[in-house]
């Protein structure tokens, strides 16, 4: 027995052995290691962030035409389902069982234990529905969200929507945003995204395996609350707005509504637009797909960034130019034959006779006397050579706010175009082309373009007889401490004498009353304006008209593009002063009515996107 | 004997051991398991429960030493019987809880029987290796005595429920002690070794290993003619166990054992829920840190991150709370309670006495050593208490028969010729 006896010692060493290894192991993963302590933390404590509302939008008479309205997402939480009646559910929600299944089972092999957003964006009418069936769909869970709702179906690109933050912009956000946060895309939801976002807040819980919240962490020492975003006050005049997105109803372009005496864009319309209300809530990336592949591009904002040749709205700028360059003086006169000729070039004219003056010129948009004008511009003695003269014809056009960017609140601005000596030398060679070789910059057309925007500005510039504030957005932000509006306080003032202007303004008066624009008159009102045609290598003309109203005092000054739509009085001007007389006299007089009725009925997309044999 | 000297012979030490234990255990089970929405004492509470427990633990402890200490010794077989007779009936009259069959439910009270077996097979291989005439030299000996402890493993394990399987390959212990050549005991090691080694290396590498190690014991050892034929056997023995290991892992044993077997492997690290239980079990006992994080302060026992918190997964609450001194006291506490239940087994007169014992000292360990190995990652997952502290009554019960028989036989020593 004795050698047994000592066994004894075996087995109390097996004893030994283990409990030191446990020991051992104890230690390391208690003492030694401290990661399990910081997973513990990530499995009791979570992270709650808590968003803030949207600032809202008011339109420049305090309406309101952006807010926020609660909406609910449907999470589950899988490992507490409990056998329900899924095709009650689905027809609750209006959605299909087939895929409602699938997210289900998506959700868990996700995880059984976290909740995942199965339905999203639930109607407040739905939802009071499903709140009162929730009894029966244990492991189910709505939660609030805010989303952007719009009192009106207008302004969609001035506005912008918001969407889904990208990986890329979560990267260069610094932290501040997390997949699944939205942010705002186009229009000023992204320019002032900031100041509408409010600040994040967060609450830290306790919750259990099952995610159940369980209680505030220290009392809530460490949360902080969601402070809402800042309501913002537009410059817009929503009920103008309207008019104008009706007037353009059928017409593919834009119209620019501003505020002369202060920059404030009255309205922005770019045609064809689309209902904001398609880009929120449930179905806005069906919604966005379908905006997105439509041939007419209702996506792209015109005013901000298709840029057009001017055409004869530009020859006001042009005689302003050659006036106080002393290429031409008011009283010239040039005799027109129908056409400017130079060597072997035509530049063909719509009207022919002597034009006295340049207030005749204007009034009649005469061709030849600007094709005249431009070539003494630039072939003008003051500079040495021909390109020295493109470049300070160029100078005088960038004080206007073109062929530059317009630095306005909205995203994505476009320049437009003028053309400089590098253009050309890069073209043609260095001393290789002349005043001749661009005489089409003489009368608006060729590589020269202007966008929308800059139009506008050019008539708000016009009628305060030279100067203008950068044409903006947004009037007033609540409690601003920023600097944002301040650039838009900042007079900008054109290098060009102040009888200049009266001169021009005095002949795009006689446009109006005695001119191409006749049918722009509105009885009581003066009015200054002028119509264009742009030359399109794509197809039809587009009709251009400018105006602003009332001459003594302007309140209002307009640009209307509309594509492929033929002479500017036969599209623009109307809808131009159509607009005006809607913003100065609140309602349409009689003798108009008809005209404003021509104008919602005409539909020139269907025109000519149906190309018609007998045309 | 009067009672009178019975009691005078007591080891109160033990008793006072088991007291701690079970108190720890109330302690324990009230901090993951109370619900302050329910009244203090409700019957739903589980440590209310647990208490009911101890106090019918209590009466059966003092049931057990008054009681004739040749009960035990006489109806050994009888008990061992009785408890197969039971075990055996579960798969008539079971009711199933977690997808094994092996409870009875008698109203709201449930039972285990096998819990009991632990017990009986103690009792039964006492009597069988006291017989002066069994001697495990004898193969035939070694082969009854290893049915004795099998035959009931067999059907629990029919039943499902392999952690209470595993306890009784605690016996070997007990037969080594007795007698068992210790080669059988490395043997096993090795055969384990292997199976974990097979599951791990690629078969035919291990296969390279194996005939690189017989090949160096050769060059060694003394060259003859058995010592070839030993190691060639053990060589083609063990190709074979590790060709046909995988196969038996994936046909033989279920998926979750599978998986369990292979997290702890480390070969499967994905497998959301084969090791969520360890994980969140490691972190539990991780963020207990040194000195814990206090009575009532474990956030994640508290609120259910570690499955099973109150029965086989209860030393996480131990670690969360106590921290590092608290783990470390009761595995030395442990460890010193084994050790006193061996000085126990030899100061015993009576074979039989000193053999159920080593039965005691064994299984105790044996669950000791699944469970905190379990909670720790240190064995696989398998669902067996920690003894005297998991909740749950069967368990309590069993345990406190199986101690305080032994109690009784120790008080009782002197008395006996043997």
């Amino acid at each position: 027995m004795d050698t047994l006896a000592s066994r004894r010692r075996v087995v109390q060493m097996v004893f030994i052995i283990i409990s030191v290894i446990f020991i051992l192991r104890l230690l390391f993963i208690q003492v030694l290691n401290k990661s399990y302590q910081q997973l513990a933390n990530n499995n009791v404590l979570r992270k709650v962030t808590l968003y803030p509302s949207r600032g809202l939008i008011y339109d420049r008479n305090g309406k309101l035409i952006l807010f926020n309205q609660a909406e609910y997402d449907l999470l589950v939480i899988p490992g507490q389902l409990k056998k329900f009646d899924t095709t009650n559910l689905c027809l609750t929600l209006g959605i299909e069982t087939a895929s409602f299944k699938k997210d289900l089972l998506k959700a868990y092999t996700y995880s059984r234990f976290k909740p995942t957003v199965i339905v999203k964006g639930i109607q407040p009418e739905l939802y009071a529905q499903l709140q009162e069936d929730m009894f029966m769909y244990p492991g189910f869970y709505t939660e609030v969200r805010t989303v952007r709702t719009y009192p009106f179906p207008a302004a969609a690109h001035v506005l912008g929507y918001i969407s889904e933050v990208t990986p890329k912009q979560i990267e260069k956000s610094n932290g501040y945003y997390q997949q699944g946060d939205y942010i705002g895309t186009g229009g000023l939801e992204q320019y002032y995204e900031k100041v509408l976002r409010g600040k994040k807040g967060v609450k830290y819980v306790l919750v259990d395996v099952h995610n159940r919240e369980q209680g505030s962490f220290n009392d809530g020492a460490l949360d902080t609350l969601a402070i809402p975003g800042t309501n913002m006050y537009t410059t817009l005049d929503i009920n103008l707005q309207l008019y104008g997105e009706k007037l353009m109803q059928g017409k593919v372009g834009s119209v620019v509504a501003i505020e002369p005496s202060t920059g404030e864009v009255l309205a922005m319309i770019s045609s064809p637009s689309y209902d904001p209300r398609l880009l929120t809530g449930r179905n806005r990336g069906k919604n966005f797909s379908k905006l997105y592949a439509d041939s007419l591009k209702p996506l792209f904002v015109r005013p901000l960034k298709a840029s057009y040749p001017p055409g004869s709205i530009y020859k006001p700028l042009l005689g302003l130019i050659g006036l106080q360059d002393e290429a031409i003086v008011p009283s010239t006169t040039y005799s027109c034959p129908g056409a400017y000729y130079v060597g072997s070039l035509r530049v063909g004219c719509h009207h022919s006779g002597f034009v006295n003056n340049i207030i005749e010129a204007i009034q009649h948009s005469c061709n030849a006397y600007f094709c005249m004008t431009f070539r003494r511009v630039v072939d003008n003695n003051k500079y040495k050579t021909v390109a020295q003269g493109l470049d300070s014809w160029k100078s005088y056009l960038s004080s206007f706010g073109i062929g530059v960017k317009m630095e306005t609140d909205l995203p994505g601005v476009g320049y437009g175009f003028i053309p400089g000596s590098d253009y050309y030398n890069k073209i043609y060679g260095n001393g290789r082309w002349n005043s001749v070789t661009i005489i089409s910059l003489g009368i608006g057309q060729g590589e020269i373009g202007f966008t929308p925007l800059q139009m506008a500005n050019e008539m708000a510039t016009i009628s305060n007889h030279g100067f203008f504030y950068t044409p903006h957005l947004v009037k007033k932000i609540d409690d601003d401490t920023s600097t944002v509006l301040k650039k838009f306080k900042e007079k900008k003032i054109i290098p060009i004498e102040k009888q200049w202007f009266d001169i021009t303004v005095e002949a795009m008066k006689e446009v109006v009353e005695a001119g191409t624009g006749r049918i722009a008159q509105i009885p009581g009102v003066t009015m200054g304006g002028k119509t264009g045609t742009a030359q399109n290598p794509h197809g039809n003309d587009h009709s251009l008209f400018i105006c602003f109203a009332p001459v003594e005092n302007p309140k209002i000054a307009i640009a209307v593009i509309v594509e492929n739509a033929g002479f500017g009085a036969t599209y623009g001007a109307p809808i131009a002063s159509l607009m005006i007389e809607k913003y100065l006299n609140d309602s349409i007089s009689t003798p108009r009515k008809y005209l404003e009725q021509r104008m919602f009925d005409a539909d020139l997309i269907h025109h000519h996107f149906q190309p018609t044999p007998e045309h | 004997m009067d009672k009178r000297k019975t009691t005078n012979n007591l080891d109160w030490g033990i008793i006072l051991l088991y007291s701690v234990f079970v108190a720890i255990g109330l302690l324990v089970v009230y901090a993951s398991s109370h619900d302050d929405t329910k009244p203090f004492f409700d019957y739903r509470q589980l440590y209310i429960r647990q208490l009911i427990w101890v106090g019918t633990s209590a009466i059966l402890a003092i049931f057990i030493l008054v009681t004739d200490n040749k009960f035990y010794t006489s109806f050994a077989y009888i008990i061992y019987a009785a408890v197969i007779l039971l075990v055996v009936g579960v798969f008539f009259f079971g009711h199933e809880v977690n997808g094994n069959k092996n409870w009875f439910e008698i109203g709201s009270f449930q039972l285990q029987p096998s819990e009991f077996a632990k017990f009986s097979v103690a009792l039964a291989l006492a009597k069988f290796l006291s017989n002066q005439n069994i001697n495990l030299k004898y193969n035939k000996h070694k082969m009854m005595a290893l049915a004795l402890i099998f035959f009931p493993a067999l059907l629990i394990q029919l039943q499902g429920d392999t952690g209470s399987t595993l306890v009784f390959l605690g016996f070997f212990l007990v037969l080594y002690r007795f007698g068992l050549p210790g080669e059988i005991l490395m043997f096993g090691v090795g055969v384990l070794a292997l199976s974990v080694f097979a599951l791990v290396i690629d078969k035919f590498i291990l296969i390279g290993i194996l005939f690189f190690l017989a090949g160096t014991s050769l060059y060694f050892i003394k060259r003859n003619r058995s010592a070839y034929l030993i190691i060639a056997g053990l060589f083609i023995g063990a190709s074979l166990y590790v060709t046909t290991t995988n196969y038996v892992f994936n046909n033989v044993l279920k998926l979750h054992q599978q998986q369990r077997i292979k997290v702890l492997l480390g070969q499967e690290v994905n497998v959301k829920d084969a090791d969520y239980n360890v994980r969140q079990s490691k972190i539990a006992i991780g963020s207990g840190g040194f000195l814990g994080k206090g009575p009532l302060h474990g956030t994640l026992t508290k609120y259910n991150f570690v499955p099973e918190q109150h029965t086989d997964f209860i030393f996480c609450t131990i670690g969360e709370e106590y921290g590092f001194w608290g783990t470390s006291l009761f595995v030395s506490l442990f460890l010193f309670f084994l050790t006193r239940i061996l000085t126990l087994a030899e100061r015993q007169r009576s074979k039989f006495s000193r053999i159920y014992a080593y039965g005691v000292a064994s299984i105790l360990f044996f669950h000791f050593l699944i469970n905190i190995g379990m909670t720790i990652g240190l064995a696989p997952v398998i669902g067996i208490p920690l003894p005297f502290i998991s909740y749950g009554g069967s368990s309590l019960w069993s345990f406190t028969i199986l101690l305080f028989v032994l109690i009784k036989l120790d008080a009782d020593r002197l008395a006996v010729l043997r």
